[in-house]
């Protein structure tokens, strides 16, 4: 089959980086290719990354038309205002299950352990990991907005605030991305990724985004209202300026507060755990 | 580079997983250049041993070194000499070919134009130039095994280990990638392959360690294994079942150990130590007791053979596929 050797001579095995400056200008250097990496799978797979999306915008169009017309919305306001900032927490929690499947996939594949036998930085897997999810989940959030804009929500505050409420958003995803890392490298292979989202999804649901809690029976509405995801609606809403921003419970009222918190103590928990999980895939 | 010293050796492995020892004191030497065949049932600890050498586990116990280095306390600097080939091609199945191969490179620390000479290079090594181009989803499973041997030897890997690189290939996948660890064996790249089928340790392997419940049982080249358990055999094909009892007594006599019979294959089959003598013998007494035989041959003990006799059980795995415990880990 072959006609040349594989040339031993002429590759060179790079240096071992023996300083923290070489180690760092490495971990960073892997990141990068492995945010390519995801890059690539986009280019190639345009189908999914668009169907994901307008999925979301689907869903926006029909609660927006669906129930827009029957909810009457706490406050007086429009639906689709009130709706919108639930979406785009929603937009956020969904890539739990993008990460998920992503990790996943390369655990069962061997991809995971082919990295963790190369020479590579360990951190820069899971680095490169949620520099790509929150890539794609920016430009989601994005494409969120446009349609958003097209059905009728508006921000009202100032761009301050507007730009507050965004990145309270992408903080979510981010504390969203580690979840998704630890379920993915503990789930035995993309098979169980859908059993643990049929687990999960409805936790995405059960929140403050369509409808308030206080009108639910009142254990769901106590589910809904202490969702991590619902300070973070709560929170947008105040600062974009939509109704529906609650009334009288704690969650609504310390809701700027919790949106920061909930996150942080999600990004506590779940990514030591899965930096933990990670290097400790050598059980 | 220490050179005289061997690139893989294993002083006393230990891994435990609950209470079960999937290592239990597993010790190997594997001289450079050589091809080592580390041969077993599933469940052996073929897969555990390969995985702590290649530094995705860590021992309980014991000591190895690879390239001269400690896989444990140096295993960054072994994993710039080392190529792994796991039980699943572990490639993007997104990427192309050749987008996987630049990936994996600028991954070992190569510039980008580097990366890009050397995954060329290895796709036209590999018979996969026309197909650099094309997701690896459209891959045959044969090409996708190369693909994944090409991405294990980016850095011209000292030490390549391959665990069961063959399964779950139809035959033809199996002899491209025969031939493929063939050449480079023939490149004086270390191979410590692990393998259920005989034939590819007795195929590929100069030597072969045979392992059973987490250490190494016995170990030689495949023809010393081999003569160890009696040396050559007779076996005799009878035109029919009815005959067996009688040429079974025949060839007792020429026998130096038990004679073992199969009435599927009317087949009377044992060790001999004269071969030219038993054949002879065989044949005359056959013919005066009026035994009509289709084949009378002599020919060396396969590997399964030599597994009944280390371990008194046949080496064929209940199943075929892979065992869980060993995925697992």
């Amino acid at each position: 089959m072959t006609t040349t050797t594989t040339a031993r001579t002429t590759i060179q095995v790079p240096a071992h980086p023996a300083t923290p400056l070489a180690r760092l200008r490495w971990a960073l250097a892997d990141t990068w290719t492995l945010t390519l990496r995801g890059i690539n799978h986009w280019i190639r797979q345009p189908l999914p990354v668009i169907g994901g999306m307008a999925f979301m915008v689907m869903l926006v169009a029909l609660y927006g038309f669906l129930f827009g017309g029957a909810m009457q919305v706490p406050g007086g306001g429009r639906y689709i205002e009130f709706l919108l900032p639930g979406m785009f927490v929603m937009t956020m929690a969904f890539g739990i299950g993008e990460t998920m499947s992503a990790v996943s996939v390369d655990a069962e594949r061997g991809v995971t352990d082919r990295f963790r036998s190369m020479p590579m930085t360990s951190s820069a897997v899971v680095m490169g990991r949620s520099i790509t999810d929150m890539l794609y989940s920016t430009v989601g959030l994005g494409v969120m907005i446009g349609a958003g804009l097209a059905l009728g929500w508006r921000w009202h505050g100032g761009i301050g605030e507007t730009l507050a409420a965004f990145g309270l958003l992408l903080l979510l995803r981010f504390a969203m991305l580690w979840v998704g890392i630890l379920l993915g490298l503990i789930v035995p292979g993309p098979g169980a990724v859908n059993a643990v989202w049929t687990v999960l999804f409805p936790l995405t649901m059960v929140t403050a985004a369509f409808a308030p809690p206080e009108t639910m029976p009142a254990w769901l509405g106590f589910i809904a209202e202490w969702n991590p995801l619902s300070a973070t609606i709560y929170a947008t809403r105040d600062l974009f300026g939509n109704p529906g921003v609650g009334g009288s419970s704690f969650v609504a009222d310390n809701a700027t507060l919790l949106s920061v918190a909930w996150p942080l103590v999600l990004l506590g928990i779940f990514l030591p755990l899965s930096v933990h999980r990670y290097r400790n895939l050598s059980r | 580079m220490k050179e005289r010293q061997p690139a893989v050796r294993a002083e006393g492995l230990r891994k435990r997983y609950g209470s079960t020892d999937a290592l239990a004191g597993f010790d190997l030497v594997v001289e450079r250049g050589a091809v080592c065949g580390l041969l077993g049932p599933n469940g052996a600890g073929k897969t555990t041993a390969v995985r702590i050498l290649a530094t995705l586990l860590r021992p309980n116990g014991g000591r190895a070194e690879v390239a001269g280095l400690d896989v444990v306390r140096d295993a960054g600097r072994v994993r710039q000499r080392i190529g792994l080939v796991g039980q699943a091609a572990a490639v993007d199945e997104v990427l192309s070919g050749r987008q996987n191969l630049v990936m994996f490179g600028r991954l070992f620390h190569l510039g980008t134009s580097q990366a890009k000479a050397r995954a060329d290079e290895l796709l036209e090594h590999f018979a996969l130039a026309d197909t650099g181009r094309k997701p690896v989803k459209q891959y045959s499973g044969g090409m996708r095994r190369r693909l994944d041997l090409a991405a294990s030897l980016i850095l011209a890997p000292e030490v390549l280990f391959l665990d069961e690189p063959t399964t779950g290939l139809d035959p033809r996948g199996r002899n491209e990638v025969w031939a493929s660890i063939r050449a480079l064996v023939a490149d004086g790249t270390t191979v410590l392959l692990t393998t259920q089928y005989l034939d590819e340790a007795d195929q590929l392997a100069d030597q072969v360690c045979v392992i059973d419940h987490g250490r190494v049982i016995a170990e030689g080249p495949p023809d010393e294994l081999k003569s160890r358990i009696g040396g050559d055999r007779v076996d005799v094909v009878l035109r029919s079942a009815a005959d067996l009892p009688v040429a079974a007594a025949i060839v007792e006599r020429a026998a130096e150990a038990a004679v073992e019979t199969d009435p599927d294959t009317r087949r009377v089959s044992a060790p001999v130590r004269d071969r030219m003598a038993a054949m002879s013998d065989i044949f005359a007494a056959l013919a005066a007791a009026n035994v009509a035989a289709e084949d009378l041959a002599v020919r060396r003990p396969t590997l399964d053979e030599v597994f009944m006799e280390l371990t008194g059980r046949p080496a064929e795995p209940s199943t075929d596929t892979t065992d869980t415990e060993e995925a697992a880990a």
